[in-house]
């Protein structure tokens, strides 16, 4: 009993934020903490979300940035982590392994004004990048999200058992060829999860964006949060509505997934069970 | 009259380390190991954990570069050729099978490295699979076997390439023990059918003893004795040999008398005097070592017709043992030392077998004590 309550209690506290932005999304009324009864529940937000141009844009945008700032960190992370994971105790080893997790313990602040400094004085020197902007906001996003799929892949790397790599090699692939064919397919669990958290980062991100983006190029979170400033408008809600309804399916899809992989898995090991020799 | 063939320069051997050392830093891990391996034959590597025998191994795998000396296979240098390109294969001890390919896919890896017609490498595939008893298998991935099936499957993968030298390391080390005999017998078989040459390296001197037909013993990285199966058994270099393999009594002792016939070895520690059949290097009065393997020694109730004081003993049984084929008694002799005895259990019922406690006679033949000077 007491278990069931203390669950039930946990549950509220979790969810009844976003319960309560679910329903207000359908209130009626341009107070977004007055519930006006007479008219509600109504869809009119979430039309005019669709015509607000700005909020469309800014979501946009944010998308373009999340899905380039994602793949590109995917690509140096892994990089970065099978340096760390595979080649040994090599010189500046320590060095490349605190550079590259730097950006997760360093308040976002510092980092964000530090990378703004960084373009500024680049632009001054070479030219590029010219003005703050898009590609700024792309190149801040793909070196903090780098760092968290250095650590996801690392990890991942270092449970893996060497002597298939060994094994590879020892029945004549080459070094590149075992990463394709072996290293590669048996880490992409983990790229897949480090390519979806970078997404996610680059997605929310609103510190460092901020120190980083100049006029016209407001993300989805620099819209949000610029609007609650002058009072949240019921479109907001019905914004994060579409957003939490797309997160959900995903992690329900793979739960599903992931439940009948299991079940395969488990009668396969029973089948090999019964025909041990 | 044909003129006479040129008379054959000895045997070279076909896999030839020579004064080949590791280091890791300050530890040395194989400690300038020279080995001649011959082509055909099974050479088994046998040691502790840290003994190096795995350093070896990878060494001649490729995996490791000698820190100095040199490892050639069939007359051809392997110090700049990298493990891709080593007529060497090897089955890992975990077996290294690849999860994410079927086991056709792992068998047939090795061959499209080869750039062979995919008609060929499926026909060598199949060969293989038959010949390893997994020809039904070749769909299914590696977590649906079980692990015999496992073994089989990275031998099958390791052998299709016919490699110069077949590389194993504790092949049998994850099979159960009914599995590991009957596995022992057909890894022989499959040897000697395909007529690779093996190097097995083992921690289990059983294994090494049933598949080598010669075996290394290492220890601190260095090459402690070769030889066959019944040379370093019967005849151990050294005390580290006749205590790692076997069981063994060692008895301390002084050299009282050495000619070409024999020595005598009088052991204070258990208070008699050996006397060993064979002529030893060794001067009088030198601190030696015998041992006496525990099968070679007799047990019974009256004494024995041996000239007195010589290799005989008198004692209590304190323990017995009974394993089924054998039975094993510690007897305590009269100084106090334990001595451990095994004697076959060849009868069913017959004589009273003698019991805890009681007083035994101890003997053995002058053949048997081995003389260890180090």
């Amino acid at each position: 009993m007491f278990s069931r309550t203390m669950l039930v209690l946990g549950l509220i506290f979790l969810y009844v934020p976003i319960l309560s932005m679910i329903v207000f999304s359908f209130n009626n009324s341009r107070l977004v903490t007055v519930w006006d009864a007479a008219n509600s529940p109504t869809l009119k937000w979430y039309g005019a979300l669709a015509h607000n141009g700005q909020i469309l844009g800014a979501a946009w945008l944010s998308i373009r940035i999340a899905l380039v700032s994602a793949t590109f960190a995917v690509i140096l992370g892994t990089l970065a982590g099978m340096a760390l994971a595979r080649f040994g105790n090599f010189r500046g080893r320590t060095l490349l392994a605190g550079m590259t997790t730097a950006p997760i313990v360093m308040p976002e602040v510092i980092t964000g004004l530090s990378l703004l400094l960084l373009f500024v004085a680049l632009s001054q020197l070479i030219g590029w990048p010219r003005g703050v902007g898009a590609v700024t906001i792309t190149l801040a996003h793909i070196t903090f999200c780098m760092a968290y799929v250095t650590v996801v892949v690392q990890s991942r790397l270092t449970g893996f058992d060497e002597s298939l790599e060994e094994a590879a090699m020892d029945l004549g692939a080459r070094p590149l060829k075992v990463f394709f064919r072996i290293t590669l397919p048996l880490i992409l669990p983990a790229i897949a999860s480090g390519w979806l958290l970078a997404f996610t980062l680059s997605w929310d991100d609103l510190v460092i964006t901020q120190f980083v983006a100049g006029p016209g190029s407001s993300t989805l979170p620099m819209v949000i949060f610029s609007k609650v400033r002058f009072g949240v408008t019921p479109d907001v809600n019905a914004l994060a509505t579409i957003m939490v309804l797309l997160v959900a399916t995903g992690i329900a899809i793979s739960t599903v997934w992931m439940r009948l992989r299991e079940k395969r898995r488990a009668r396969d090991l029973q089948l090999a069970a019964a025909a041990n020799l | 009259m044909s003129t006479p063939a040129p008379i054959p320069a000895a045997d070279p051997a076909y896999v030839r380390i020579a004064n080949v050392t590791k280091k890791f830093g300050d530890f040395t891990a194989v400690d300038n190991v020279s080995l001649d391996i011959q082509r055909g034959e099974i050479f088994c590597l046998l040691g502790g954990s840290g003994s190096g025998k795995t350093t070896l191994l990878r060494m001649l795998a490729g995996f490791e570069t000698p820190t100095s000396g040199s490892i050639r296979i069939d007359g051809t240098d392997m110090s700049t050729i990298p493990p891709y390109e080593r007529p060497v294969n090897m089955m890992f001890q975990s077996y290294a099978l690849f999860p994410h390919m079927s086991v056709e896919k792992n068998v047939a890896f090795g061959l499209e490295q080869e750039g062979l017609t995919r008609a060929e490498v499926a026909r060598k595939v199949a060969e293989i699979l038959d010949i390893v008893k997994m020809g039904g298998f070749g769909a299914r991935k590696p977590h649906q076997l079980s692990g015999g099936q496992r073994q089989r499957v990275a031998l099958a993968r390791a052998l299709v390439k016919r490699p110069k030298l077949l590389l194993l390391d504790e092949p049998l080390a994850a099979l159960d023990k009914k599995l590991r005999e009957h596995t022992q017998f057909e890894l022989i078989n499959i040897q000697q059918r395909m007529g690779v040459t093996f190097v097995v390296v083992t921690h289990d001197q059983e294994e090494a003893m049933t598949l080598g037909t010669r075996l290394g013993v290492m220890n601190h990285g260095r090459i402690v004795q070769v030889g066959s199966p019944s040379d370093i058994y019967e005849s151990p270099a050294n005390r580290f040999v006749a205590d790692f393999i076997g069981s063994v009594n060692m008895f301390e002792g002084q050299v009282s008398q050495e000619g070409p016939e024999g020595v005598r070895i009088s052991c204070a520690e258990v208070g008699t005097t050996v006397r060993a059949d064979r002529a030893v290097t060794c001067s009088r009065g030198a601190t030696v070592w015998t041992a006496i393997r525990p099968e070679k020694i007799t047990i019974r109730r009256s004494q024995p017709a041996a000239a007195a004081g010589e290799n005989v003993l008198r004692g209590t049984v304190r323990e017995i043992a009974y394993m089924g084929d054998l039975s094993i008694y510690l007897v305590q002799v009269e100084s106090g030392k334990m001595v451990r005895v095994t004697l076959p259990n060849t009868m069913r019922g017959g004589e009273r077998p003698i019991a805890r406690e009681e007083k035994v006679w101890l003997s053995w033949h002058g053949s048997s004590p081995v003389v260890l000077t180090e």
